[in-house]
């Protein structure tokens, strides 16, 4: 007997099965469009242009990728070579994920574990930067990175969204939550402030930085209207700002299967983090969000 | 919440804190204040002379037919993106929290899709709703009916909304089952001892411990349909056809980028950095309250 069934037992089949149909559904709306990008990844040019792309693989994989991966120029596009724009999305995300690890981690130590006059200004200062994408100061923040010449640089695609309080909060939020007896017993023991970190909080919060890290890098990742603003040059163009660009109109005669080929290119660094990390990533998301 | 026991150090504190005040300052401080300046202020097209005008941009904006029309397409495609995601995401995991076989299959081929840019999405979606060569696109052709999002205003809205819903289930679905993981068992045990069937637990007992949740996501949501889908829009549309799927932000970005409208688009900054004031006000003045329950 499984006293746990919702459903009573008369018809209970039927009814058993209605969640898996459902999320079944769910499953195929998700990953149809996966699935046909990859069919499309592995056939050439002009079957893809013709419209009637078959729904199993051709042979053209290996060619498609690697002339995505390395050659500026499929038949009708010019692009970046994917593995340069690859490699400007992986820089960009890594520098903004430890980047903000770290700014965060240290500036939330000093206002859970110190007291100290205009404390709570930058706390509040730091605060307001949630209500502030960098979506609604747009232009102005271009402005400002203009002025300091980080246009088409790594910091300037970088640097400006580096700062926020979401990590901030998420951190002091953590650090509020370990005793004030280990505090103590620390400055017994003669730790200074410096030795606590290093060797209390900084291994304490190992779980909450490998759930933000997964969090910040795809945040990194798949920026658009910024690295959209801030390069110009080919050479510092990430994939996703690439994939568009080499869509242009979305006309038949376009490289699709180049295009098919990047984007599932462009998506398997994110969906692997998730995939693979995916108790840190949920823990992470609904930790710091809520 | 405050600690007793505490370090004393001068200047420590104020050197851990350096960076982020620094970068807060210059890329979040600086920019606002500018937003704000340019918004009261008319600049010549080379940006070499500037006159005050007080509040004659924001009349400018809020006068002017096009932007109301803006407004009432964001208003659409917000609303539109924010019940269809949500909708979908609570079926989802709803079916998923009952006890079935391979629940955690599920859930991974569930929530993967956070993952994906938004504009990727786009890409994906065009790849199938293009009607010269996508699958799907193709075959509503085929069925009689005049498929081109290119050309038809309704169709295009309904595409990116389509599109911006479907990324954003996946991370609502993750909030649902958190929030439905913490209802207590023996609650719904004993409703259903006393014959309550599966629908009617649902509205009395489980949609009403998931309102917090709800209320969370319907603010996050409302400020994703509003930012975060510029990927989306601009990878699929442009804005178009004509102006029909151009939303709030991508009219920042029109204006500024593409027509050089600082004053415009500083007062339209200015408009959509109130609602997102208030939109945060709303939700940390209702988790308060919650706090205050729990």
């Amino acid at each position: 007997m499984n006293r746990d069934r919702d459903t009573p037992r008369s018809g209970g089949r039927l009814m058993d099965m209605v969640p898996h149909l459902i999320l079944m559904l769910g499953v195929l709306i998700f990953a149809f469009p996966i699935y046909v990008t990859v069919i499309g990844s592995t056939w050439d040019a002009a079957t893809i242009g013709r419209g009637n792309l078959p729904l199993t693989p051709g042979g053209e994989m290996l060619n498609n990728y690697a002339s995505a991966w390395s050659e500026s120029q499929g038949n009708r596009v010019m692009h970046t070579p994917v593995r340069i724009m690859m490699w400007n999305s992986l820089v960009m995300a890594l520098v903004i994920a430890l980047g903000k690890i770290a700014i965060s981690i240290i500036s939330a130590y000093a206002v859970a574990f110190f007291r100290f006059p205009l404390r709570m200004v930058f706390f509040w200062m730091i605060f307001i930067t949630l209500m502030l994408p960098v979506e609604v100061r747009i232009i102005p923040t271009y402005e400002v990175v203009a002025n300091l010449g980080l246009i088409d640089s790594y910091a300037g695609l970088t640097i400006p969204l580096i700062a926020s309080a979401t990590a901030t909060l998420l951190f002091r939020q953590f650090f509020l939550t370990i005793p004030d007896e280990l505090v103590e017993a620390a400055k017994i023991d003669g730790a200074g402030a410096l030795r606590f970190f290093l060797d209390v909080v900084l291994p304490l919060s190992r779980t909450n930085i490998a759930a933000l890290f997964v969090i910040l890098f795809i945040y990194g990742w798949n920026q658009y209207l910024w690295p959209l603003l801030i390069t110009n040059s080919a050479e510092m163009e990430t994939v996703v700002i690439g994939i568009t660009k080499m869509i242009g109109n979305g006309e038949a005669a376009t490289d699709w299967n180049l295009i098919m080929a990047t984007t599932v290119l462009a998506m398997l660094p994110p969906v692997a983090v998730v995939v693979l990390m995916q108790r840190w990533f949920v823990k992470g998301l609904v930790d710091s969000e809520k | 919440m405050q600690r007793r026991v505490i370090f004393d150090n001068r200047a420590l504190p104020y050197l851990l804190l350096a960076p982020q005040v620094a970068v807060t300052l210059i890329f979040f401080i600086w920019p606002a204040a500018q937003a704000l300046w340019q918004s009261v202020h008319l600049q010549d097209a080379f940006g070499l002379r500037s006159q005050f005008v007080g509040l004659e941009n924001f009349q400018a904006v809020l006068s002017d037919p096009n932007y109301l029309e803006t407004v009432k397409t964001t208003i659409v495609f917000s609303a539109s993106v924010t019940v269809l995601s949500l909708a979908s995401a609570l079926g989802l995991a709803v079916m998923a929290d009952s006890k079935i076989r391979a629940a955690s299959a599920y859930k991974t081929l569930l929530i993967w899709p956070y993952a994906l840019a938004p504009a990727v999405a786009a890409v994906l979606w065009m790849f199938i709703f293009n009607p010269d060569i996508g699958i799907l696109g193709r075959a509503l052709n085929n069925l009689g009916y005049a498929w081109d999002y290119r050309l038809n205003d309704g169709q295009a809205l309904t595409m990116v909304i389509l599109a911006a819903s479907w990324k954003q289930v996946s991370y609502n679905f993750i909030f649902f089952l958190a929030g439905l993981q913490a209802i207590p068992r023996s609650v719904l045990e004993a409703a259903s001892i006393d014959g309550a069937g599966a629908v009617r637990r649902f509205w009395t007992i489980t949609f009403p411990l998931l309102s917090p949740t709800t209320f969370f996501l319907l603010v996050v949501n409302i400020v994703y349909a509003f930012f975060e889908t510029f990927g989306t829009i601009h990878a699929l549309t442009h804005g178009g056809p004509g102006k029909a799927t151009e939303t709030l932000i991508f009219r920042v970005y029109q204006d500024g980028v593409v027509n050089h409208d600082l004053g415009g688009s500083s007062a339209q900054s200015v408009i959509l950095m109130v609602i997102v004031i208030a939109l945060t006000a709303i939700q940390f003045r209702f988790v308060e309250r919650k706090v205050h329950y729990s």
